[in-house]
């Protein structure tokens, strides 16, 4: 039993990273991106063709794939996010989920229907582990993934608390309108985050590449996955991400003990318990994904 | 309501909710359904089955239209209540159910349960209930993979259905499939012609204003919900009597709410003919591209995109802004009886 503890613990990490793109791109955009999953597993196949024709080394894919990424996300915002954005509260949420669809399909044109992993390109990593005493083993990789998270984390808190670009992010996730009156183009600050979203989406796709195989139909639960530990993790900072990230991961681990699709039951299942405790207890206008900036007060019932 | 009318009338303006158009398309609806009632007496088995295809494409169209057109909420999830149609069929049916009224018992049992899931999933808002339902969709899908009859992700079949012959289930389930299609879309214009389609206007307009001057915002969003997940039940569990075959993975898909969303957004999105519009299309669609797998539904995820940034009012929305079309007499029109300028003779309120 400690031994699914921890592990659905560090389990959390991966979630986390996987989290942090979604929640950040809500926070400021306000837009629930349904294609987040399909994005991520998209960056996994996007690091799967660099190492096989650029170079052999997973982080210099990874540090190659996420210039690409960025563009693409800058892109994406320009050509699609924003202008579903003017449609109405409806039309990002049928445009992502028409991107995601596309997504899928593309890839599944491109690559087959094959299981793919990167486990084979990380030697020892992928199976080495370390004892903490008892019948405990944590794996390598494991720990490799929720210090990347808390890494991840800090540098973006980081960038939103003390840089000019972070500033005008929080400025403009708290009213666009207002910012454009004061000489900051807000279609920039949302295309500037939709590229850190993409960057942040990157390190899911390196994470779900190395941990376990993919298919190019994984979008639709990374993506719930995803959408779960932002909503488990709740109000707050981006560290709820973690939060979140460990609740979902510990569900799972505990689950997976009980019954072979326990795993996936028992995410869904606290997902909806903590729904289902929040309607009770009243708390929310907006359940889930209220994502206050650091040190910004946003006004009572102003975000949706 | 009556002082108003009295006031206008004073003024010489009238309601109308009948136009000339909407009474001959009746007319022309009246005898198409006796024609289609009748189909199984002439239209070859092939013909029937297409048709019964059909049928629940409409329906579901519609029904995913009801709650994303009217009621503004866009759901990924409302599979669930497909697999759960079906499933429940099945449950029903092995129970030693005649099929056909298993089915509509079916029907009626995921009704039941839609309530108190309705009651909890519209606290979400937005791409949160977006998302919430998929959540919903896919615990019940594993839920119900759990059960030893469905025996897995393999699943089992509609075996009681043997006790028909070829020839007389097919006609059965396609007046089966007419007649949920005609009584669901029955409801959903009563409800929408009624004071409860006022009031979803209004909340589709602006809820928070609609909330403001007296609207049971939740009660009317409840009411589609309800009626959503019924015709999407129904659409599963017809499904399942014209397949026969029932595996979780394929009832409970995704791939169901890409369609319907694809169906509705070209077809029109808070129309009432537009999902019919759609559906026709993406039966045609799939008709003649099919075949080519991951291709058309590429082509299908690209044309939805596009509608959705570029024409979200779809085919039936831009007919209806060029063309004072209403077939279907859902909304109000003014008429100005002493008016006789030229000016507005006609004014349509919705």
């Amino acid at each position: 039993m400690l031994n699914q503890i921890v592990q659905g613990i560090l389990l959390g990490g991966y979630y986390a990273i996987l989290a942090s793109g979604l929640s950040f791109l809500f926070g400021v955009m306000r837009i629930v991106n349904l294609a987040h999953g399909s994005l991520a597993v998209l960056a996994a196949y996007l690091i799967l063709t660099l190492i096989n024709h650029v170079t052999s080394s997973v982080v210099l894919a990874l540090v190659l794939a996420m210039p690409v990424l960025a563009i693409g996300g800058w892109l994406l915002n320009r050509l699609l996010l924003q202008r579903s954005m003017r449609g109405g509260a409806l039309v990002p949420i049928l445009a992502t989920f028409g991107l995601s669809i596309v997504i899928d399909n593309l890839l599944f044109e491109r690559f087959g229907a094959d299981t793919q992993s990167l486990a084979s390109n990380i030697g020892a990593l992928s199976y080495s582990s370390w004892n903490v005493g008892g019948n405990v083993y944590i794996s390598q990789l494991d720990v490799l993934t929720f210090t990347t998270a808390i890494v991840v984390l800090g540098v973006l808190q980081g960038i939103l608390s003390y840089t000019g670009l972070g500033r005008a992010i929080r400025a403009t996730a708290d009213d666009p309108a207002t910012v454009d009156l004061i000489g900051i183009d807000s279609r920039a600050v949302y295309s500037a985050a939709s590229a850190i979203a993409m960057v942040l989406i990157a390190f899911a796709g390196v994470f779900l590449a190395m941990r376990a195989t993919f298919t190019p139909y994984a979008g639709s639960s990374q993506l719930l996955f995803a959408f779960e530990t932002v909503v488990i993790g709740g109000v707050g900072s981006l560290w709820g991400t973690l939060l979140g990230g460990i609740v979902l991961g510990l569900a799972q681990s505990i689950g997976a003990q009980i019954n072979p699709i326990g795993f996936q039951i028992a995410g869904h299942a606290v997902f909806l318990v903590i729904l289902i405790a929040r309607v009770y207890a009243g708390e929310f206008k907006s359940l889930g994904i209220r994502w206050s900036m650091p040190r910004s007060e946003r006004p009572k019932g102003v975000s949706a | 309501m009556s002082t108003s009318h009295n006031a206008l009338a004073r003024e010489g303006i009238s309601i109308q909710r009948w136009t000339p158009q909407a009474a001959v398309f009746t007319l022309v609806l009246g005898l198409l359904l006796v024609v289609l009632a009748c189909g199984p007496l002439f239209f070859p088995p092939e013909v029937i089955d297409r048709l019964t295809t059909l049928f629940v494409y409409i329906l579901l169209a519609s029904m995913w239209n009801a709650l994303a057109g009217y009621g503004g909420l866009v759901s990924i999830g409302q599979q669930a209540f497909l697999g759960l149609g079906a499933y429940t069929l099945i449950r029903l049916s092995n129970a030693g159910l005649n099929v056909y009224v298993a089915l509509v018992v079916a029907v009626l049992l995921v009704e039941l349960v839609s309530i108190p899931l309705g009651k909890l999933m519209l606290k979400l808002r937005g791409g949160e209930f977006a998302i919430g339902m998929w959540v919903l969709a896919e615990l019940l899908r594993l839920l119900v993979t759990l059960d030893p009859i469905i025996q897995g992700s393999t699943g089992t079949s509609l075996i009681a259905m043997n006790a028909y012959a070829p020839g007389a289930r097919r006609a059965l389930t396609y007046w089966m499939a007419l007649a949920l299609l005609v009584v669901l879309m029955g409801t959903l214009f009563l409800l929408l012609r009624g004071r409860i389609g006022a009031s979803l206007q209004a909340i589709r307009d602006d809820d928070t204003a609609a909330a403001s001057i007296g609207v049971n915002v939740f009660k009317s969003k409840q009411v589609l919900f309800i009626l959503s997940a019924v015709g999407c039940a129904a659409g599963g569990a017809l499904w399942l009597a014209a397949s026969i075959t029932f595996q979780p993975g394929s009832y409970f898909s995704p791939q169901w709410t890409a369609y319907m969303l694809f169906m509705v957004i070209v077809g029109g999105l808070g129309t009432f003919e537009g999902p019919i519009v759609g559906a026709i299309l993406f039966f045609i669609a799939e008709t003649y591209f099919g075949a080519t797998g991951v291709e058309y539904l590429i082509g299908l995820g690209v044309l939805a995109i596009g509608f959705a940034l570029f024409f979200p009012r779809g085919i039936w929305g831009a007919l209806e802004q060029r063309h004072p079309l209403r077939l279907i007499p859902i909304g109000y029109q003014l008429r100005f009886a002493r008016l006789k300028t030229g000016i507005g003779p006609k004014d349509q309120v919705e």
